[in-house]
């Protein structure tokens, strides 16, 4: 059934003939059950905390590029006990460190990612009028809140924000000041709001898609959010069981992760011992790996929609890019010991992890080369997002590869917790997932507000970016090589680290750069909310269901049912006379 | 169970009854067996089959797993193995001795 | 409330099965056997990694009032009968059986959890707090978040049995399908126990 004929703006009700009452304010706007109210509330929630962890690492990187020197200004608004004499304190720096990462991945990327890009997209994408049980899309929303809300606030508290790292290894998180406390409790709320929200789009994948929308024929995108759901529903409730674990360690004094003669600043600890700081490696990282999934599978899903739509081909490989991704969300599950390689496992086990590491590399591998060969023979449209979705693939490559000889044991031995480590991951989620998320906001701006972003400013936010982060990470690779420890509050106090301390400057200087960099894409989003040229249905041209929506849609999504004729991909289909079909229109 | 009529449920009360006593009579066996102090590895695995059969009876019948659907089915066994390597493989990896051969 | 109409909310989605709440429920035990999954692979690799268990030596039965454990074992057995009994009712159309089966099925919920008040301030009592040593620990925690599970528990039973119950006039089938979700939910309190009872008290 075509809509073409639909204006832009559309405030369309799916069912016309109820005697529709208007919400009050706080109902439409604060305490909405409408999973694109939702999913914004997430999106723009993320963004503020995205960028709320960068700024904690760009203090955090004038300590490193200058070590020992004071900070204009800021110094001395950062106050005495952070700044004393306007000098990064070490504990801040500890903190400034374990917080960028805690928030960067909970309350910003995944958020983003699942919460944001997830709500708004999936149930429009898949022809549903909302998710499965949209209030309790609302609770997970409003228990997320309260999380980010109480870990920002432990910075206010008794010594400070956690500061054992984002991973909170104990014994020393066990015995760390208070605000390690409001971090336990913190991602309690924030991993219970997991739980529910995987919930929901799992059973909203399954039982809602519209009449004609086999699994075959659903965008890449919802396949990935389908394999990051049961991540989350898996994976995370060991890591609340440990945070509970810790709480009582921390709280009640029990031992769950104190070993036995643990002496803490040459007096014996007090406590009963005959616990494992082992556990709560495992148990962390059981989380944590597949959380690493989590962060890159709904990119990958962007990147997908994003340049099946620029190139005007099908995506290449489609099925083997499905069973790809389903073959990494399950091995997630194996591999996670490769983070603790070091701790002093024997050879068998380290072996096993090793192997089942090398093999989870083969599905990436096998994703990223299907989106390479899916740019062969296109007719390459670069618009923004396009920009955004083709820089990911050698960014995610490089991401990739240099993850293989951290999942070497050999070579790990000499690389674990350098510089390395952090190269190696950054790449994966700053150039690779956030490059991803920002082609997503670009892409899916149109439908959420009915008017486009300038794509000369996105042109600029691009390049600025992706020169500017490449200064930041390119650079650690060498200085992990040389020997540099992650997590030194002062790299000049060591040799091999004053030789690499001139790329110190560099990242810092990259990372202040690459913060202006935004400056074009805030300023465009903003902006293009009232002055942006205003869009139809489908302004792309796109195949997939949500463009058949109204821009942005109503209460209920579609003014008619949907239904679905075809494969979510058809471009430039041979005899047809537009170079799209889309999947929601009875013939071509 | 879905939308069957409420005629059919009275006529298949039998087994929940039966599931009943048999776990009561699973409990008294297990803190019985408790009492003859078998070697703990024997005990372990009496109490841990003992378990296993009452849970199976819970699960299989009070929670009509029994005739649930393949969606659920599927779910559960991903679980019940990512449950499984949780259990096994940080102790493996903990208790690994001077042979290299983990629980040695 | 201008609420959009889900589908698949009573009636079963024809390909799967199930009613999108059945679907929900089970997809949130998978969770929680994560859950305490965690927790049981933490007891054991902390139960092996110390010489003595209990670390002060004798028996876990010695430590623990195996009687009262098995009192308890039997109650929440016979809840999960009840728990059947209150679903049973609502298919066969009668609320107020089920208000009587459900009801029962809370009581006994509270007794459970009276029984546990008194083992925990026994042991308080003689200044055995969870800090005591890691068996103490083990048993709090994890008697303790099941103990969690079971108040989530009364508060869904009572809610059915009240405000909830005034779903039965408009949709009985609804009503009866959320009544079968808390079911699922409180036999997976009550399975969660039946490993719970052995591996801290008899093992």
């Amino acid at each position: 059934m075509s809509v073409e004929h639909h204006t832009a703006g559309g405030n369309g009700h799916a069912h016309a003939d109820h005697g529709h009452h208007e919400l009050p304010f706080w109902r439409k706007y604060i305490f909405s059950v409408d999973h694109k109210v939702i999913g914004i509330q997430y999106a723009v929630t993320a963004l503020v905390f995205l960028f709320f962890g960068f700024s904690l690492m760009m203090l955090l990187r004038w300590q490193l590029a200058y070590p020992g020197q004071p900070l204009p200004v800021l110094g001395k608004l950062l106050g005495e006990t952070a700044m004393p004499g306007g000098v990064m304190a070490p504990e801040f720096y500890n903190q400034l460190g374990a917080m960028h990462g805690t928030i960067m991945v909970f309350l910003g990327v995944v958020p983003l990612a699942v919460g944001g890009f997830g709500n708004f997209v999936v149930p429009l994408q898949i022809g549903a009028p909302d998710m499965a049980f949209p209030r309790l899309n609302m609770v997970s929303y409003w228990v997320f809140l309260p999380g980010c809300i109480l870990m920002v606030c432990s910075f206010f508290a008794d010594g400070g924000a956690a500061q054992s790292g984002w991973t909170s290894y104990p014994p020393l998180s066990d015995i760390a000041p208070p605000g390690q406390t409001m971090w336990c409790l913190a991602m309690v709320l924030i991993i219970t709001s997991s739980l529910l929200g995987s919930i929901n789009f799992i059973v909203t994948i399954v039982q809602l898609r519209a009449k004609g929308l086999t699994y075959w024929r659903l965008p890449f995108f919802v396949h990935a959010q389908l394999v990051t759901a049961f991540l989350l529903l898996l994976a995370f409730p060991p890591l609340e069981a440990a945070t509970v674990m810790q709480l009582m360690d921390r709280l009640a004094g029990t031992s769950f992760f104190l070993p036995s003669g643990l002496v803490v600043s040459g007096e014996q600890l007090k406590a009963a011992g005959g616990g494992s700081p082992l556990l709560w490696q495992h148990l962390f990282w059981f989380l944590a790996h597949p959380e690493v999934y989590v962060l890159i599978l709904p990119g990958m899903g962007i990147v997908a929609e994003v340049i099946a739509n620029n190139t005007r081909k099908p995506l290449w490989g489609y099925r083997l890019l499905v069973y790809s991704v389903i073959f990494i969300g399950f091995m997630s599950f194996v591999v996670w010991a490769h983070h603790m390689f070091m701790t002093g496992m024997g050879t068998t086990m380290s072996t096993f992890f090793q192997t089942t590491t090398m093999i989870i590399s083969i599905p990436s591998v096998v994703i990223l080369t299907c989106f390479i060969m899916s740019l062969y023979g296109g007719n390459i449209r670069f618009t923004s997002p396009m920009l955004f979705a083709t820089a990911f693939l050698p960014m995610f490559a490089i991401g990739g590869l240099t993850g293989l000889p951290l999942g070497l044991t050999a070579s790990d031995i000499y690389l674990h917790d350098t510089f390395y480590v952090i190269g190696h991951f950054h790449y994966v989620v700053a150039p690779g997932t956030l490059f991803a998320l920002f082609a997503g906001i670009y892409y899916w701006y149109p439908k959420a507000t009915g008017r486009q972003l300038s794509d000369k400013l996105g042109k600029v936010h691009f390049w600025l970016s992706f020169v500017a982060i490449n200064f930041v990470f390119m650079p650690m690779f060498f200085q992990g090589m040389a020997g540099l420890s992650r997590r030194l509050y002062d790299p000049t106090v060591y040799a091999h680290g004053r030789g690499v301390q001139a790329l110190n400057v560099v990242i810092s200087w990259g990372a202040w750069g690459l913060a202006l960099a935004q400056l074009p894409f805030i300023v465009n989003f903003f902006m293009s909310l009232r002055a942006g040229a205003r869009v139809a249905e489908n302004p792309w041209h796109s195949t997939t269901l949500e463009w058949a929506a109204p821009s942005p849609p109503g209460h209920g999504n579609f003014l008619t049912e949907p239904v679905v004729y075809r494969e979510p991909y058809e471009y430039s289909v041979p005899g047809k006379t537009k170079d799209y079909s889309p999947q929601f229109q009875a013939e071509g | 169970m879905d939308a069957a009529g409420h005629e059919d449920v009275s006529k298949h009360m039998g087994p929940y009854y039966v599931v009943f006593v048999a776990l009561l009579c699973l409990t008294a066996v297990t803190v019985g067996v408790s009492y003859l102090h078998l070697n703990r590895p024997l005990a372990i695995t009496v109490a841990l089959i003992i378990a296993s059969v009452k849970a199976g009876l819970v699960a299989a019948v009070f929670m009509h797993l029994i005739s649930e659907k393949k969606v659920i089915y599927a779910v559960l066994i991903l679980t019940a193995l990512f449950f499984a390597l949780l259990l096994a493989l940080p102790n493996l990896t903990t208790f690994e001795h001077h042979s290299g051969m983990p629980g040695t | 409330m201008s609420e959009t109409v889900i589908p698949y909310m009573v009636k079963p989605h024809p390909v799967t099965g199930l009613p999108n709440g059945k679907f929900g429920i089970w997809l949130f035990l998978a969770s929680e056997v994560m859950l305490f999954g965690a927790l049981f692979s933490s007891y054991v690799l902390i139960r092996i990694g110390m010489p003595h268990w209990p670390p002060e030596g004798g028996l876990s039965s010695e430590v623990l009032n195996v009687p009262l454990g098995t009192f308890n074992t039997a109650v929440l057995i016979t809840s999960s009968i009840t728990m059947v009994l209150a679903w049973a009712s609502c298919k066969m159309g009668s609320l107020p059986r089920f208000k009587m089966w459900m009801g029962a099925t809370v009581f006994l919920a509270f007794v459970f959890l009276v029984v546990k008040y008194f083992e925990y301030s026994d042991k308080f009592h003689h200044d055995h707090f969870p800090k005591h040593d890691n068996f103490y620990a083990v048993y709090f925690v994890l008697t303790g978040l099941h103990g969690l599970h079971i108040v989530g528990g009364i508060i869904v039973n009572t809610f059915l049995l009240t405000w909830g119950s005034r779903m039965w006039k408009t949709d009985p089938e609804h009503f009866t399908n959320r009544v079968e979700n808390a079911g699922l939910y409180w036999h997976f309190v009550d399975l969660v126990w039946i490993f719970l009872f052995p591996s801290l008290y008899l093992l």
